[in-house]
């Protein structure tokens, strides 16, 4: 059964178009990555998924629930986090999590309970009666995800969940968000990361200009992009034509060079690196540097659309 | 739960951040007396309110004054609120639709009732004198903060509408704040030339100071009274429905 469904979103601001005709699918206990630049319309995909907005065309459910119709009843299955960690800096990390658990409906004492079980699983007891004022940004998320788990919601909206953070912190949110999944919840999250989404997601849509442009797994995303890429250094230029030869098994496309770098596409598999080096030293060919480029969300953009998802973001801004 | 529950829950939550945050305590005692003092020492002898002493006649102005500025910190609130994403996700939560704004206004009261407490001590210790019923004073203090009540309701729609809290503090400072001082809370409007004696006899505010001191210290009242009540009311139910409309439908910016 799908949890989440949508068809034909539509929304405008004046004359920008955020959505364009948006179709979702996620199933229930599943992950689906909204991958997107900036600007791409991901926001305002959440925010008519969470009943915050409403769709100037098409239509959604989440768990059964129409977004507009069943809206007041939705609001008591889902948990948001939204793009800023939405918690009260003025209150402690458990007056936080109380507040929100009671406003969800539970009692005094149930709050609390909830409260202390969540800032032990998300490692902020420590720091429970701290101000949130003083939270560094990788635990305000944490407590931002706790908020939207209070009441153990089926589905849960993530915005672009890791986005500013440190990596470390980041690794630790996707095991948090791991861990949910393991746990039956459906989740949708947004990313600008083709790596978070491909390690998170079970399905990938991704969306530019309000639009889904792709959809799959990041398997077969990055299969359409044309899998990993080596990039040659060559200490002479003379040489092209062997380190071309010396590679030719490897490639999957014909060669590039450009800037005095050379380009080959490959298969993504694992030694790559060191088979291409033993190869090109059986060759004789001088390498000043070697290395090995997994696809990017760029990348993938590029690959799709023709231009890059830095464009596509400022494009974004200028319709804005 | 009820929408009064969970009204409670957000009047709490606003009433928990005023003992840490000094600048909110400052709004509601510091500030008022040092209004109180000030003006009665730097102002009092230069002003003339004939038949009666100047701090009798100045106390109910500063209060309302006063009272008309506590919904700033509202204003801003919300303000930050929105930029934070906080409504975003009480508008994302099962609870009732009214009990962001209901929470504001209700600890506002609360604010209310610690600044009026403030000025009144203040104003006796500078000697302010009631010179009325004690009937009469219970109904100016219910007066003060019903005025309080419609105010709040004011700043919230201010702290919807503005695009960041910036540039709600710039709205309050071209709109209400004028509009406090050009009004009878300092002066007889008699004194003010004609232009502005137009503005400060149709101002609300005027309405207001005017029925609290025939209430407190026994200046004649005509309709004043009646008035008041009226211009609160109509502010509340003003502001409260664009407030909450607004609130229904606004975006996180
Ligand atoms: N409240 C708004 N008013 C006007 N334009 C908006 C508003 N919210 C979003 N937009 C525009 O809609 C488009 C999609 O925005 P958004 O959904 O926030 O993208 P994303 O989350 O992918 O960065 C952008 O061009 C953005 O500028
Ligand atoms: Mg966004």
């Amino acid at each position: 059964m799908a949890a989440i469904e949508a068809e034909g979103l539509r929304k405008e601001y004046g004359d920008v178009i955020a959505l364009d005709g948006v179709d979702l699918r996620a199933e229930e206990g599943s992950v689906l990555g909204v991958l997107g630049p900036n600007g791409a319309g991901k926001t305002t995909t959440v925010r008519i998924l969470t009943t915050l907005l409403r769709p100037d065309g098409g239509s959604a459910r989440v768990h059964g629930l129409d977004v507009v119709r069943d809206a007041a009843r939705l609001r008591g299955e889902i948990g948001l986090t939204g793009q800023n960690a939405a918690v009260d800096e003025a209150l402690t990390g458990q007056e936080n999590l109380i507040l929100f658990g009671r406003l969800y409906g539970l009692r005094r004492g149930a709050a609390k309970e909830r409260a202390g079980e969540l800032l032990e699983r998300f490692a902020l007891s420590a720091a429970a009666s701290r101000l949130v004022g003083t939270y560094s940004g990788g635990m305000r998320r944490r407590l931002d995800l706790a908020a939207a788990l209070v009441a153990r919601p089926p589905v849960l909206f993530l915005d672009e969940p890791t986005t500013g953070l440190d990596p470390r912190s980041r690794i630790s949110l996707w095991e948090t968000i791991e861990a949910r999944v393991a746990a039956g919840t459906t989740v949708l999250l947004t990313t600008q990361y083709l790596d978070e989404a491909e390690r998170l997601a079970d399905r990938i849509v991704v969306i530019d200009h309000g639009k889904v442009i792709a959809e799959g797994t990041g398997a077969e995303l990055k299969d359409r992009v044309g899998g990993d890429r080596l990039e040659i250094e060559l200490g002479d230029l003379g040489q092209v034509g062997a380190a071309s030869a010396a590679l030719a098994e490897l490639a999957i496309a014909p060669t590039t060079l450009h800037d005095g770098i050379l380009r080959v596409a490959v298969a993504p598999a694992d030694g790559t690196l060191v088979q291409a080096l033993r190869r090109l030293d059986a060759a004789g060919v001088a390498v000043d540097d070697l290395s090995l480029h997994r696809p990017t969300l760029d990348d993938v953009f590029l690959t799709l659309t023709g231009h890059s998802a830095q464009d596509a973001a400022a494009d974004a801004e200028e319709d804005a | 739960m009820s929408a009064v529950g969970d009204a409670l829950l957000m009047a709490q939550r606003n009433l928990r951040r005023i003992p840490r945050n000094p600048d909110l305590l400052v709004g509601v005692t510091f500030q008022p007396v040092m209004f109180v003092v000030l003006f009665t020492y730097v102002f009092g002898g230069a002003i003339k309110t004939p038949g009666f002493d100047y701090i009798d006649f100045f106390l109910p102005g500063i209060v309302i004054q006063m009272i008309s500025f506590t919904g700033y910190a509202t204003a801003l609130g919300i303000s930050d609120d929105l930029r934070k994403g906080l409504i975003d996700r009480f508008r994302s939560l099962p609870m009732s639709r009214s009990a962001v704004l209901a929470g504001r206004t209700l600890s506002d009261v609360g604010m209310n009732v610690i600044a009026l407490a403030t000025m009144l001590i203040c104003g006796f210790v500078v000697g302010f004198g009631f010179n009325s019923t004690p009937g009469k004073i219970a109904a100016g203090v219910g007066l003060v903060l019903l005025f309080g009540y419609a105010m709040s309701w004011v700043y919230c729609f201010v702290g919807l509408i503005a695009s960041s809290p910036e540039s709600a503090s710039a709205m309050i400072t071209v709109v209400i704040f004028p509009l406090s001082f050009v009004s009878s809370a300092y002066v007889p409007t008699d004194s003010m030339p004609k232009v502005l004696r137009a503005i400060a006899n149709a101002n609300p505010i005027t309405t207001i100071v005017d029925a609290l001191r025939s209430l407190w210290v026994g200046t004649p009242a005509g309709t004043d009274i009646a008035f008041a009540v009226l211009w609160c009311v109509g502010i509340i139910a003003v502001f409260s429905v664009l407030a909450t409309a607004k609130y229904r439908s606004t975006v996180a910016r």
